[in-house]
């Protein structure tokens, strides 16, 4: 059984416990996957944390990562996407020889075609700035890379949202929240 | 302290250390609430506590210091998890000031337990003690129960706090039982009523779930026969006739054989572990599978089902049955009587009544299942002992057998069988064990001698590690590499500690003993000193498929 592997985005919540990261990427290494790119922040829901992973996978072996990450009792809900699902974004910063930029001409032209920042300019080196997809964020950087201008990059992980309509993590936790307020309830009476 | 009898704790077993010294301290003024079993060394508090756990359906607690007493509890937290057994293992941490400066006897208990346990966390702040324990045993019991861990600082231990009773039934990050689908129980029940060769699968689960009685009516009502994994031997009577043996690479013929000729496949609380299934590639493919598990994570995990029945199978199982239509399938329950009558003449004749003057294995637990009528509680160690101990000991109460299925922990009976004992004083124990996993928890045995623990340890002495020189045999060309093992003399042993024993050789001894053995108040050692070369049968080969087991071996 040889699947395609594609690129998936797997969005993880969970309470913000010491640990939580660990437990998380434990579970790839023993599905034998290599996270592409990661990003955790905070969300939008107190006290939760957001986690947006990618990683190569066949969908077989997504749905068992996300099975697993989701069995974790500190996490809240785990979710896996294509590009298709999402809109993603990121970040990234070049660092070029400010020489070698100015004696090219085409530079110019390769900032406008990106619509790329500089954020910083002295006689040694300068600050690229690119936000946008994967793409083109690679992209810029082979055009960089063949003028022979980068000293260093780096590259932001993937961050996305979900373009469905629901907000499948709130209702979750509003739906947990009434079962629980049913339960107790019930008890009383 | 408090926290614990709060939640009913009765029994610990543990050891004390350096920075659990403040929790022992607090013990001592509890010694008349709380027992505590002072085992011989961390790993037999674990183990003391699953078994504890197993046999009584309650959380097992252990007690152990921080570094070395908390990584010797390791195996135990691993072998709970494998076995969704519900233990909490409480232990000593350094102070917080000092975590993380390589303190004297600091482990990163956290970090080393998190993947092998279900739940682990640090306690800090001596205010989280009851939040901490409360979680803890939700956690370990509900839902698919499994193994905590507290990771006690000790800053923590000695802090006061204003103490408030606390449980807790609620995390909202954590559903314990998924929702049913309505629609899964309808399909289920389609398929199971068209089926003209059902097959039903039952692990442990049920009995977890403590769903015999609908797992019995659902069986009866379709007259389905079924087949038990090896954690799942007492959900069944043994002599139940709809009982058609156990499952798997050590298991009975015509459930093997009939999982790759059924038409719907029905597991109930069971994960299709590679000891069931063998070679997935040929695992009943001509099947439609229906898969009832609390567990959505052991759905589609190994083999692809066409139903899948999420939740309790208490419930799950009675809804199903309500939709099924009376039935009969003799024809079917009929086929497993030629498998029968195989295994029977090749296979267990031979080894209840062998022509040689040496005992087998077999007739050894053979003759201790009939002289307890079938009602004690059997706890095994791992490997030959195990699996004989599975096809010959009999069943007839729930609960009653006690092994390390998914992580195979050689040194888990004694241990275990001395928890499974505190928990059911009224029954009979029978720890089941090899003279090598005896040798590697034996010193239990000065547990075993102080607190009298009234078990009745069968020793089957090949002078071998029987289950892996088998292997060597059957497919390592015979090369005994290191499976030859030079024993001490147990009776000496056992008599150091105290513990009656008597050493066998013959049936006719062996008789004699096991009467003296039954009627010994407490402990007692039986050795039966067996074949020394026998092969556990029938067998699966590695890498064949369910269909394919062998019921002899030739030697060259």
């Amino acid at each position: 059984m040889n699947m395609e592997k594609i690129l998936y985005t797997i969005i993880v919540h969970s309470e913000n416990f010491a640990g939580m990261l660990n437990q998380v990427t434990a579970v790839f290494t023993r599905q034998q996957l290599n996270i592409e790119s990661l990003n955790v922040s905070a969300s939008s829901i107190k006290g939760v944390h957001k986690y947006t992973i990618t990683a190569w996978s066949d969908e077989p072996t997504i749905k068992k990562v996300v099975k697993q990450i989701a069995k974790k009792i500190d996490v809240i809900q785990a979710h896996y996407f294509t590009d298709v699902d999402i809109y993603s974004h990121e970040v990234a910063l070049y660092k070029v020889s400010t020489p070698v930029f100015t004696a090219k001409p085409e530079a110019s032209a390769v900032m406008r075609k990106y619509n790329a920042k500089i954020v910083e300019v002295n006689s040694v080196f300068s600050i690229v700035e690119k936000d946008g997809s994967s793409e083109d964020v690679i992209s810029l950087y082979d055009e960089l890379k063949a003028l022979n201008a980068v000293l260093q990059f780096v590259r932001s992980g993937r961050v996305a949202i979900t373009t469905d309509c629901f907000e499948r993590v709130n209702e979750f936790l509003e739906f947990r929240e009434a079962r629980h307020r049913e339960s107790l309830a019930k008890l009383e009476n | 302290m408090r926290s614990l009898e709060y939640h009913g704790v009765k029994t610990i077993f543990g050891y004390p250390g350096g920075t659990i010294m403040p929790v022992y301290d607090a013990l001592y003024d509890w010694n008349e609430k709380i027992n505590h079993i002072l085992v011989r060394h961390e790993q037999g508090a674990i183990h003391a506590a699953q078994g504890f756990a197993r046999v009584s359906g309650e959380v097992g607690v252990c007690l152990v210091t921080s570094g070395p007493g908390a990584t010797n509890g390791i195996t135990g937290i691993a072998d709970a998890m494998m076995d969704s057994t519900p233990v909490i293992m409480i232990a000593g941490q350094v102070g917080s000031q000092f975590l993380g400066s390589d303190a004297f006897q600091e482990v990163d208990l956290v970090g080393i337990t998190q993947p092998i346990s279900k739940w682990s966390y640090q306690i800090r702040r001596a205010e989280d003690v009851a939040w901490a324990v409360a979680r803890a045993y939700y956690i370990a019991k509900s839902g698919r129960p499994g193994p905590v861990v507290l990771d006690f600082a000790k800053n923590a231990q000695i802090q006061k706090a204003d103490y408030e009773p606390m449980k807790l039934d609620f995390i909202r990050s954590y559903v314990s039982v998924p929702e049913t689908d309505p629609d899964s129980i309808h399909k289920a029940a389609d398929l199971i009523n068209q089926a003209k060769r059902p097959l039903v699968l039952v692990g442990q689960g049920v009995e977890l779930g403590g769903a015999q009685q609908e797992l019995r009516t659902f069986l009866e009502t379709a007259q389905m026969p079924a087949a038990s994994t090896l954690l799942g031997l007492s959900v069944m009577p043994s002599d139940y006739p709809l009982n058609k043996g156990m499952l798997g690479m050590h298991g009975n013929l015509g459930p093997n054989i009939n999982t790759n000729k059924c038409d719907v496949l029905i597991s109930v609380g069971m994960r299709f572990d590679d000891r069931v299934t063998s070679n997935l590639a040929t695992y009943a493919k001509q099947a439609k599978v229906i898969h009832f598990d609390i567990d959505p994570a052991e759905i589609n995990k190994n083999i692809d089902v066409d139903v899948a029945v999420l939740g309790d199978c208490k419930q799950t199982l009675a809804q199903v049955t309500k939709l099924l239509k009376k039935n009969h399938h003799q024809e079917w329950i009929d086929s497993f009587k030629q498998y029968e009558k195989m295994e029977n003449e090749k296979v267990i004749e031979p080894e209840l009544h062998p022509s040689s003057k040496i005992m087998t294995m077999g007739e050894v637990v053979h003759a201790v299942s009939e002289a307890t009528h079938h009602k004690a509680v059997l706890v095994t160690d791992v490997g030959q002992n195990q699996m004989i101990g599975a096809h010959y000991f009999k069943f007839s109460e729930q609960r009653s057998i006690v092994t390390s299925g998914g992580l195979g922990t050689m040194g888990f009976g004694l241990p275990a069988a001395i928890g499974a004992s505190f928990a059911r004083p009224d029954s009979v124990v029978c720890a089941l064990v090899g003279d090598g996993g005896l040798q590697m928890t034996i010193q239990e045995l000065g547990t075993v001698m102080e607190q009298k623990v009234p078990i009745k340890i069968i020793l089957l002495n090949n002078n071998f590690l029987g289950n892996v020189r088998q292997w060597q045999d059957m497919f390592f060309g015979h090369r005994y590499s290191f499976t030859n093992m030079m024993n001490p003399d147990y009776e000496k042993i056992a008599e150091g500690y105290g513990i009656p024993s008597k050493r066998v050789l013959t049936r006719e001894e062996l008789k004699v003993a096991i009467d003296e053995m039954l009627a010994t108040d407490g402990p007692y050692l039986l050795e039966a000193c067996v074949e020394e070369e026998e092969n556990v049968l029938p067998m699966i080969p590695p890498g064949a498929s369910v269909d394919q087991m062998l019921l002899e071996f030739k030697k060259d």
